[in-house]
């Protein structure tokens, strides 16, 4: 366990060293801020007045919140794979590699450590993101389960994309072939539930097996223990097929 | 005998798909001893390596570390390999100090341990006047001598390195050399290369291979010439390439 902290670290230390993180976190938050103020805006000016005195309007937390979460997901999908394509397609092109798998650790060592430094800075970005919607708290009183379940969807749909950038950064030299592939796969996943959707080949199938469909429940403010379960799967199943390819390395060539 | 044996590869073969890199090599290292592998491109020099440093597993054969399986128990066996691999494995973004420390934790070293390691290593490898800069400002030179702390800096009972003067220059190339000599006094050394003098500048013994064989192993007291040695045994399946460099050394 202190291996995979000290990797983590390092890791994490490590993509501050480069503009790349800054630019990212900088980036992302402008582009969310704007989205939040948009949202804010039209709540506060058209939407407001309209549902003033009705019964179980929509409030601040569905109408806002969960749109900002929602578009936090879909930029994320953009993102990740800028994230994830160094982390082992880096080091194969670096020539570095050979300095962890010649380390006393093993390899699901280095694999949870590289990860578990990239959870770190989706922590960091989710928790920054999160600042905008807990400054409305000031003025009003937000559905704190409801964004804690958004906050939980977020943070679990970035690790799975995480989780899949990271497996195909494996396979790789080419950070950029790793990132493309990332896009892909993402991207695949989101158009799976696009057409499970569409009218007149809706498939429960295809929503069940893309991220998406289980992302959309928690921002609904809904936690299902199946959702958490796909994700987790997700994850875990990505995890070990990295640990594999770079056992299998060792192995055969 | 036994005891002071640190490195024992018995029958050790690699193949790739069909094509064989290495053949039934015995490959063994006594303490204080600096072994040289030599051989043509292609001979199998680094894939020897990398098998005793746990990144390729041998298809066949068994590897003990100072009487430790590798195969079995490589963590605890890689605790007493250092290795530089023929790309010094640095990360351009750390600064020396900062690489080096993370090395050190990655060799589960603690506390003053750490730092007394890192300020030995840095000093052998005379890295003081670069500790604070970016690893990417570095020259090719420098960064070969960070390799090196990083493979030297737990103190292993074998030091491994592939061809660590390539690309420097002849200034640098001396201090190397005699930076592995210092080495070859408490550690044992590995040392592959393509240089034929530098073996015999710092190496107690040579292991020649070709095509995947051992096809010399002796000790270099008593060689006449290394150089005449190498090609009979190199080229002698190959007539027409042994009349060219014989031609050249004359």
């Amino acid at each position: 366990m202190n291996m995979i902290w000290t990797i983590a670290l390092t890791e994490f230390r490590r993509m501050f060293y480069s503009p790349l993180a800054w630019s990212i976190l900088a980036i992302v938050q402008f582009i969310l801020a704007w989205i939040f103020l948009l949202g804010l805006n039209e709540y506060v000016t058209q939407i407001q007045p309209a549902m003033a005195g009705r019964e179980n309007a929509p409030g601040l937390s569905d109408l806002v919140v969960s749109a900002l979460y929602l578009w936090a997901g879909v930029i994320m999908l953009a993102v990740m794979p800028i994230l994830t394509m160094r982390l082992f397609a880096e080091e194969r092109m670096n020539q570095t590699l050979p300095l962890l798998t010649s380390a006393p650790i093993s390899i699901s060592q280095i694999v949870l450590g590289k990860y578990l430094g990239l959870l770190l800075l989706i922590l960091l970005m989710v928790s920054m993101l999160t600042l905008m919607p807990a400054s409305l708290s000031l003025g009003t009183d937000l559905d704190w389960g409801k964004l804690a379940a958004a906050i939980f969807g977020l943070f679990l749909l970035l690790a799975s994309f995480a989780a899949a950038g990271l497996f195909l950064s494996a396979l790789t030299r080419q950070p950029i072939i790793a990132a493309v592939s990332t896009f892909g796969l993402l991207l695949f996943l989101m158009v799976l539930y696009i057409s499970g959707n569409s009218q007149g080949s809706s498939s429960q199938l295809f929503i069940y097996l893309s991220h998406f469909g289980h992302f959309l429940s928690f921002l609904e403010g809904l936690f299902d223990s199946s959702d958490l379960v796909y994700y987790l799967l997700f994850i875990l199943g990505f995890l070990l097929l990295t640990i594999r390819k770079l056992d299998n390395e060792r192995l055969q060539r | 005998m036994e005891s002071t044996m640190l490195l024992a590869a018995e029958g050790l073969s690699r193949y790739y798909n069909e094509h064989c890199a290495v053949e039934n090599l015995d490959l063994h290292l006594k303490k204080g001893e600096v072994l040289g592998l030599l051989g043509p491109n292609g001979a199998g020099k680094s894939t020897t390596m990398q098998m005793l440093t746990g990144n390729l597993a041998p298809t066949t054969g068994s590897i003990q570390i100072n009487g430790i399986d590798l195969l079995e128990e490589p963590r605890r066996a890689k605790q007493h390999i250092g290795y530089l691999p023929e790309q010094p494995p640095v990360y351009r973004d750390l600064t020396v100090n900062e690489y080096l420390d993370y090395c050190a934790k990655l060799h589960g070293l603690r506390g003053a341990g750490r730092i007394q390691a890192i300020h030995l290593a840095r000093e052998r490898c005379s890295l003081q006047e670069v500790q604070n800069r970016l690893i990417a400002n570095l020259s090719k030179g420098y960064k070969q001598r960070v390799g090196i702390a990083q493979a030297i800096l737990h103190n292993p009972a074998v030091v491994i390195l592939d061809e660590p003067t390539v690309g420097l220059d002849p200034l640098q190339i001396r201090e190397i050399r005699k930076l592995i000599r210092e080495l070859g006094q408490e550690h044992s050394v590995i040392l592959s290369t393509h240089i034929l003098p530098e073996v015999q500048a710092v190496c107690d013994r040579v292991q020649i291979l070709n095509r995947g064989r051992t096809v010399f192993n002796d000790s270099l007291t008593g060689v006449e010439s290394l150089e005449k040695i190498f090609f009979e045994l190199v080229y002698q399946e190959d007539p027409a390439l042994a009349d060219l460099e014989a031609e050249k050394m004359e």
